[in-house]
């Protein structure tokens, strides 16, 4: 198999102390979705945090297009290509939609406004809001804007912390539908979801974690249909 | 009844030296709102290193006036604002580099911040009173009236005059365009934007590629920009006295809360209300009332709520109210 375009391999490593992450291992291919899934606690965003560089790692490698990027902090990360939503605070809440795009196209020195006509055609309610405070806009909305603001950098990979935390479940729908779409334009999304059986229906692969260790790894139809994980982790 | 006689005086006597006071405190408290917007404390030397940008200023002054260098018509300390306002920015960013930097990089609380500051303010009130003196300073030239109450009366034959010294419109005006020049910068720049991005949301800046570093010194060149003006125009429009600049925070830090902590307009709206709230409640009323009420009601009495020298109970007790009953401010800032 060719090397995936990110992937962080056998991370073993916590936030001091003792170790949260235990050899594990998280890859995404090229314009496919990856999803980490499992019970609390079980390490999920600390995974994808260890991969975005926000935990330092013991043990362990992330790569970023067969690079090693295991040194880089965040920010350097951004500009090498990486994106990332976090889970809460994701967004400017007094500024406008489109002063929050802008922001996000922050590091780019050329002109960011066709990607900005992209993440509006992506999202066109954002178009419609877009001199309005995105403080003032719904859940779900802010959530657009939130993935919005990380695609103006146009991420090779975008990573997404929960995006549907505290979103009713039409508007999850709809969240998933647009990060489908992400993906079909050749983005890779690497996603840590709460909602598993949902999440697990549109990723290309799944990673159940437990207890900071990979469990199960498979596709995404794969993991729904395995009666093991069904019992353990999707109730039934 | 003679209203017009009563509002000339209300203008002469409140109005008029209300907005630019106003104007001065508004600047002031733009300030205190940007710096704890950015650098999330409150800036307690404000108003010393206020004194002491201004005493660059009127050094300054002195020297173009001993030069024989003026202006005309205008205070000659328009032309040395531009010295008072780079002195005072690099003071700023050495306090920065020496002081406050530090506790950005061990994360320290706020309430070290503020400490810190305090420390700053004693430092610098001691510079202030080595170069300057504790005493009071005059250093206004120019021409003193654009209007003078006698002319006013001549021209328009009414009892009550009116007097606009050029201090105070000068104050208006230059206020005007500093707030104008500093809502452009926040709403139209790159690095306005990347300022309020980052009193927003700092961990999501920095995300997004703000260098934290730029916003701060960004912030404190604005500050001490802010600083000078409201320095030199109180100082044109009143007198200058370091120990009178210190007292000038409480004033300061109530247009800031009142207004919102960590927004601008706040700030200046704030700044307004504190200054109309202190004129109004301190003066003595009879002069309007004379003219206003019928034949044989005239007040006896001054109709004065609280003696002048009590303005400061008069922005303590706004601050309190607000801080009790609309901690957020008027424009929902945030609370201390």
């Amino acid at each position: 198999m060719s090397e995936p375009v990110l992937i962080g391999e056998a991370m073993t490593g916590g936030y001091g102390g003792a170790d949260i992450l235990h050899s594990c291992t998280i890859a995404v291919e090229k314009g496919e979705i990856a999803v980490i899934v499992g019970p609390n606690g079980a390490g999920k965003s600390t995974a994808m945090k260890a991969v975005f560089g926000m935990l330092k790692l013991r043990e362990g490698q992330v790569r970023l297009l067969g690079e090693d990027i295991s040194a880089l902090t965040p920010q350097a990360r951004v500009r090498k290509g990486m994106g990332f939503v976090p889970q809460t605070a994701n967004i400017f809440p007094s500024m406008t939609v489109e002063e929050n795009l802008e922001m996000g196209a922050f590091i780019r020195e050329d002109n960011f406004r066709e990607t900005m006509a992209q993440v509006f055609e992506l999202f066109p309610i954002l178009r419609e809001k877009r001199r309005q405070a995105a403080g003032e806009l719904s859940g779900g909305q802010r959530q657009q804007v939130a993935v919005g603001r990380a695609l103006m950098t146009k991420p090779t990979v975008l990573m997404l912390d929960e995006p549907t935390a505290g979103v009713s479940p039409i508007v999850m729908d709809e969240l998933f539908d647009r990060i489908i779409e992400v993906a079909r334009t050749g983005i890779s999304i690497l996603m840590v979801e709460q909602n598993a059986r949902q999440a697990l229906a549109i990723a290309d692969k799944g990673y159940v974690l437990v207890q900071g260790r990979n469990r199960y790894t498979d596709t995404g139809q794969a993991l729904l249909a395995d009666p093991e994980v069904r019992k353990s982790f999707l109730g039934g | 009844m003679e209203p017009i006689n009563a509002f000339v005086a209300l203008s002469n006597f409140v109005l008029i030296p209300a907005f630019a006071y106003g104007s001065q405190i508004a600047l002031g408290a733009l300030g205190i709102t940007l710096i704890y917007g950015i650098l999330r404390f409150a800036h307690f030397a404000h108003g010393d290193i206020m004194a002491l940008g201004t005493g660059i200023v009127i050094l300054t002054t002195w020297g173009l006036q001993a030069q024989g260098i003026g202006l005309g018509p205008f205070p000659t300390a328009l032309l040395a604002l531009p010295v008072g306002i780079l002195g005072t920015i690099l003071y700023l960013l050495a306090a920065d580099r020496m002081v406050y930097r530090f506790y950005r990089k061990v994360k320290a609380k706020p309430m070290t911040f503020v400490m810190a500051s305090l420390g700053v303010m004693f430092v610098t009130n001691g510079i202030t009173r080595l170069i300057m003196g504790p005493s009071e300073e005059r250093f206004d030239d120019g021409e003193r009236f654009i209007i003078s109450v006698r002319e006013f009366r001549d021209w328009t034959g009414l009892a009550e005059g009116l007097a606009l010294r050029s201090a105070q419109a000068l104050t208006i005006v230059v206020a005007l365009v500093a707030m104008v020049f500093l809502f452009w910068f926040l709403n139209r720049t790159r690095s306005g934007k990347s300022m309020r991005a980052y009193s927003d949301n700092e961990d999501l800046a920095l995300l997004s590629g703000i260098n934290p570093e730029r916003v701060v010194v960004i912030t404190w060149a604005i500050a001490g920009t802010l600083m000078v003006l409201a320095g030199t125009l109180y100082g044109l429009d009143k007198s200058y006295r370091p120990f009178t600049y210190f007292q000038l925070l409480l004033p300061f830090f109530a247009a800031a809360i009142v207004g919102g902590l960590g927004n601008p307009m706040g700030a200046i709206i704030g700044g307004y209300v504190v200054a109309f709230a202190e004129m109004g409640i301190t003066y003595a009323w009879r002069r309007v009332v004379v003219y206003l009420a019928p034949e044989g009601w005239e007040p006896t009495g001054l109709m004065q709520i609280l003696p002048v020298d009590y303005k400061f109970a008069v922005t303590f007790g706004i601050l309190v109210l607000v801080l009790i009953f609309r901690p957020t401010g008027i424009f929902k800032g945030r609370t201390l």
